[in-house]
């Protein structure tokens, strides 16, 4: 771990004044302290925002719900607003890490959580993300676990995380402050491709803050499903993970919202091909079509040619688990 | 005063319980010492190599830092091979940390910095800037086949003719099966704390599975007298054969201790307990052919494992193949190929979990292509004689182990049929596969002494690796020396006390085990003779009537005070056991039949292991709580190597790459299912005196096998390659 001080603001206008290129914010650390005891992570600068009041979970007045930044992964959980409005997302964060994680991460920190690509991880080793200009290995290497959609020839490295494959499917938006003020994201805008700069994961500025999620009102609640695909039955990262959520119009889709994880850079969805759905009978065929026309863009790399066929099977079966309603 | 019950066949606690879940027990990485520095590791990044520079200026530079050691300014140490040969050393030259300026595979250790506190060592440890001439490497086994060589072991001879009964044979099977690398990831990292005494001798805690390999391999690396180095090891979390051989760390923690006349630690990352011994991968043809009644015609077993460029690492991967049934025609071939890695290293039952898969599966195989149930054709195959020795086994209750396992099972509900059954996205099967393991005994050697106050302590330098020494000890004293468990202590992992071989090859019951119950029964013996001979109304009794209570000898109701008897000195004796003469002309093992039923959801590529039933053969049961334990280890492990275990390396980079927890998988709680298991009876008067043959290695053999013939049984596909991944299922 290289040195580093350490500052605790009482305000987010504090903290956001001592935002910076070198310096990192940390509130539960799950992801951040591992990355510094392995050298991946060099902050010069901690800025701890445990003291900043971004704990409440409380509805908006379109009635949805706004979370602040440091509810716990397992507060947000087992919140009796989240379980009855937006049960997807329940599901998705209770499929991720293990109960003594889940009560440490931060909603926040969920969402910059790095990526688990074992080259990113070893500082042994070039990486594109962790070095830029060094190169990827991963490429041509083990790259079993890496994208099959949206990569770079400079980056294949996906998002780890399930919380937000759910918060993609929801459409939730993200609220940031910086020093020029507030702004709302898109989540679909919130995280980026690798493109160029496979060091960036997501839009922040150095100088922003995230300080809430804001869910729209609850629309998916009869009727989603999150399915997790790993190597073991707890405690491991997505091969394929998948949202689904639908509103259905008797045996019609109304509405039909899918966001992939394990695959891309950032949770994967695509709306416009979503849209065309609308009206189709919600049935497996359509789910496959869909699910064959979303995967049209996969490139896989020789060692995951098996996550097209897992993302595709995992599609159909979740948008099926959903489609039987709630708590499937 | 009664005879106490005989505490052999029960069920007892952990001795060492308390101490470890209280977090009272130190383990090696834990012991304070005033002054203690700390060292961290500086590995290279590459496989192959020599260095050209070392910088460690930046390093030096950082206050707090004491010293960076490497290859140019390490203090002396010797030069040979043979003082690095250690009690389980590899055909070969041993590595030698910080030796010279070879780099001989990727993360060996380059430098050691030494600092005041461990986060300082370890960041300094990122500045230390180390050049590298890199040469070309190779780590893929799969593309070195044609540097293969014969792995310098002497195989049974081929017996029969295989050729031509191969070719005769109606039903053959010929089938090659891979394993992968995989790493022992004990709970706890390796880890020496080399205190530096006042007189200039060191106290080392080492993490190690036998504390005199240890001491004699510091003496001998470093040319210190057997008198200034003590090694302990009173608790080891785990080893599973990583332990086997003194690792770097207690190098290197040594060289730094005598250099600045410190103390010093060295802690490996969970990162550089890659950094060493691991188990192999291999790849294994199995050819097998059998008659229209499913009896075995041939056999031929092949295996080709890696190993490193500077030793020849080998175990018993093949020979299972002529033991375990009858079979009149058997060959084997064991091949090595050197690679710029590590060299492997004895990992929970070394070889036979590995043959075991390819015999195992291949029997599966054979049964298919015969048509027979696949325990109908292991039963028709069973034979009490190892073939490879010709010799009897001095007991084999295999049968037993598969009608008790099958019955509890619930085998006989079994149809033949692949993809007979399936619940909602899942088909069900049902595999089964047999085990075996040698039942060795070593030479070992134990202290008894009796206090006046009536407390036994009974000590030998063996380790208790979370195996259940401690307690199972206690016990073959007590009993021994007709006594109380709670009288007696049995102190262990300590280099000063009576020689012990390594903890390892389940053979630390049947050595140390018969060593103590030697001595306690010759201490037993020396007090009643003390006794009759200052109580001549005590010399007609009969010498098992004996008990000693309450710091008295009891003969009856009549206790006659210890204090009187001693003379108030403690009584102590001591004993080099010998492994058992009866073994002359016998094979000894231990066996194993396991039987699994797995879920496949196909369309995900998911194996989910519901129920396994392990019924074991293992002699007589000392403790059945701790041995019971120790299967369930070896079972989930099993699973482990079915379904999840792998270390990839990246052979671009020549580098083990999924080196934490995170990614390198085994099984979590949420992967595991009912678990059952069973000692079948089996008497043994041969094995050793105490007719009992150590359950450490039985329980995670044939488990593998077991998961893959299962799956074979739900969805009609037969897999070679382990261990069985989504990527693997869902392949066409």
């Amino acid at each position: 771990m290289t040195p580093f001080t350490y500052a605790k603001p009482s305000s987010i206008d504090q903290a956001v004044q001592l935002a910076g290129p070198g310096a990192r914010f940390i509130a539960g650390g799950t992801n951040l302290l591992d990355l510094m005891k392995e050298n991946v992570a060099r902050p010069a600068q901690l800025i701890d925002i445990n003291d900043l009041p971004l704990r409440d979970i409380s509805p908006t007045p379109d009635g949805g719900l706004r979370i602040g930044a440091l509810v716990s992964n397992a507060e947000l959980a087992w919140n009796t607003l989240v379980e009855q409005g937006y049960p997807l997302l329940a599901q998705a964060i209770l499929a991720g890490a293990s109960p003594q994680l889940r009560n440490m991460a931060s909603t926040g920190g969920n969402l910059l959580q790095r990526t688990r690509c074992l080259y990113f991880y070893d500082t042994a080793t070039p990486c594109n993300k962790r070095a830029p200009g060094s190169g990827c290995p991963a490429r041509d290497g083990l790259n079993r676990n890496h994208a099959i959609l949206g990569a770079s020839p400079l980056c294949v490295a996906v998002h780890p995380s399930d919380m937000c494959v759910a918060l993609a499917a929801l459409e939730a938006r993200v609220i940031v402050r910086g020093r020029s003020g507030e702004r709302c994201v898109a989540f679909a805008d919130f995280h980026r491709l690798p493109g160029d700069t496979p060091e960036r994961d997501n839009t922040l500025a150095d100088d922003e803050l995230i300080l809430a999620i804001e869910l729209p009102a609850p629309r998916f609640a009869a009727y989603s499903h999150y399915l997790k695909v790993r190597d073991r039955a707890s405690y491991a990262f997505a091969l394929v993970s998948v949202a689904a959520a639908l509103e259905l119009d008797g045996s019609a889709i109304r509405t039909l919202h899918v966001a992939l994880g394990g695959v891309a850079h950032k949770p994967w969805r695509d709306a416009a091909l979503e849209r065309q759905v609308v009206g189709q009978p919600a049935t497996a065929d359509t789910y496959t079509h869909f699910a064959d026309s979303l995967l049209r863009a996969a490139r896989p790399l020789p060692g995951n040619v098996f996550k097209v066929r897992l993302a595709r099977n995992a599609i159909v079966r979740a948008l099926i688990q959903a489609q039987r309603g709630k708590c499937q | 005063m009664n005879l106490p019950q005989p505490s052999n066949g029960q069920p007892l606690d952990r001795i060492d319980g308390p101490a470890k879940v209280t977090g009272t027990a130190r383990y090696a990485g834990e012991y304070p010492a005033p002054g203690l520095l700390h060292g961290s590791v500086v590995g290279s990044p590459i496989a192959r190599g020599s260095v050209r520079a070392i910088d460690c200026s930046a390093a030096l530079a950082v206050p707090g830092v004491i010293a960076v050691l490497h290859h140019q300014n390490r203090p002396p140490m010797a030069g040979d091979d043979a003082p690095y040969q250690d009690a389980d050393a590899a055909d070969g030259q041993p590595f030698r940390p910080l030796f010279n300026d070879q780099v001989l595979y990727s993360g060996q250790p380059l430098a050691l910095v030494v600092a005041q506190t461990l986060e300082l060592a370890r960041y300094a440890g990122t500045l230390v800037r180390i050049e590298i001439d890199e040469q070309p490497h190779q780590t893929d086994l799969l593309c070195a086949f044609d540097q293969a060589h014969d792995a310098p072991v002497e195989l049974p001879k081929p017996r029969g003719d295989f050729a031509s009964a191969y070719a005769q044979a109606p039903f053959k099977v010929d089938a090659t099966y891979s394993t992968p690398v995989e790493h022992h990831n004990p709970m706890e990292p390796h880890a020496s704390t080399v205190i530096y005494q006042d007189d200039g001798s060191l106290l080392v805690h080492d993490k190690t599975q036998g504390t005199q390999n240890s001491q004699d391999y510091l003496v001998q690396v470093f040319n210190l007298p057997k008198d200034r180095v003590r090694v302990r090891a009173a608790y080891v979390g785990g080893a599973f054969g990583s332990g086997l051989r003194p690792q770097y760390q207690l190098v290197l923690a040594t060289m730094a201790a005598l250099n600045l006349k410190r103390s010093v630690r060295v802690s490996l990352t969970r990162q550089q307990m890659f950094t060493f011994g691991y188990r192999p991968r291999t790849v294994q043809r199995l050819r097998l052919a059998a008659d229209a009644q499913g009896r075995l015609q041939a056999i031929h077993h092949e295996a080709i494992a890696q190993t490193s460029r500077f030793e020849d690492f080998t175990e018993h991967v093949v020979e299972w193949s002529g033991m375990l049934y009858r079979c009149d025609n058997v060959a084997m071939a064991y091949k090595l190929v050197p690679l710029d890695v590590y060299t492997p290293l004895d990992m929970r039952a070394p070889g036979a979990a590995l043959g075991l898969i390819g015999l195992e599966c291949a029997m599966d195989e054979l049964a298919r292509q015969v048509g027979m149930d696949p325990l109908a054709l292991r039963r028709v195959n069973f034979t009490d004689i190892n073939g490879n020795e010709g010799k009897p086994y001095s007991s084999k209750a295999l049968l037993a182990c598969y009608d008790q396992g099958a019955a509890v099972f619930g085998w006989h509900r079994r149809e033949a049929r692949p993809r007979c059954r399936c619940e909602g996205h899942e088909l069900i099967g049902w595999g089964m596969a047999g085990g075996a393991w040698e039942a060795m005994q070593m030479k070992a050697s134990a202290r008894a002494r009796l206090d006046s106050e009536g407390h036994l302590w009974v000590g030998s330098a063996t380790t208790d690796i979370g195996t259940g020494t401690y307690t199972v000890m206690t016990q073959i004293a007590a009993d021994a020396a007709s006594m109380a468990v709670s009288d007696v202590t049995f102190e262990l992992g300590d280099s000063a006390l009576p020689t012990a071989p390594l903890q390892g090859g389940s053979f630390t019951v049947s050595s140390v085990g018969s060593a103590v119950r030697q001595v306690c029964q010759l201490l037993r013996g020396a007090l009643v003779k003390a006794a009759k001979a200052q109580y001549p109304a005590l010399a007609g009794e009969a010498p098992e009537r004996f008990v000693v209570r309450e710091g008295k000898l009891w003969v009856g109701d009549s206790g006659y005070a210890l204090d009187t008897i001693l003379q108030g000195h403690a009584l102590e004796v001591k004993v080099d056991a010998e492994p058992s003469a009866r073994r002359q002309g016998f094979a000894t093992a231990t066996h194993s039949a396991v039987f699994v039923e797995v879920r496949v959801d196909e369309a995900l590529g998911t194996v989910r292991v519901t129920r396994v039933v392990s019924a074991i053969a293992a002699g007589r049961v000392i403790n059945p709580k701790t041995a019971r334990s120790q299967i369930l280890g070896g079972v989930v492990w099993g699973l482990g190597m079915a379904l999840q275990e792998h270390t990839q390396t990246d052979h671009g980079l020549g580098r083990f790459m999924n080196h934490n927890l995170a990614e390198y998988h085994m099984p979590v709680n949420a992967d595991i299912g009912d678990i059952e298991v069973i000692f079948v009876d089996e008497p043994d008067d041969i094995v050793n005196e105490l007719g009992s043959k150590g359950v450490g290695e039985i329980g995670i053999i044939g488990v593998a096998a077991a998961v893959a013939n299962a799956v074979q049984h739900a969805t009609g596909r037969r897999m070679r390659d382990f261990p069985l991944t989504v990527d693997k299922l869902l392949a066409d």
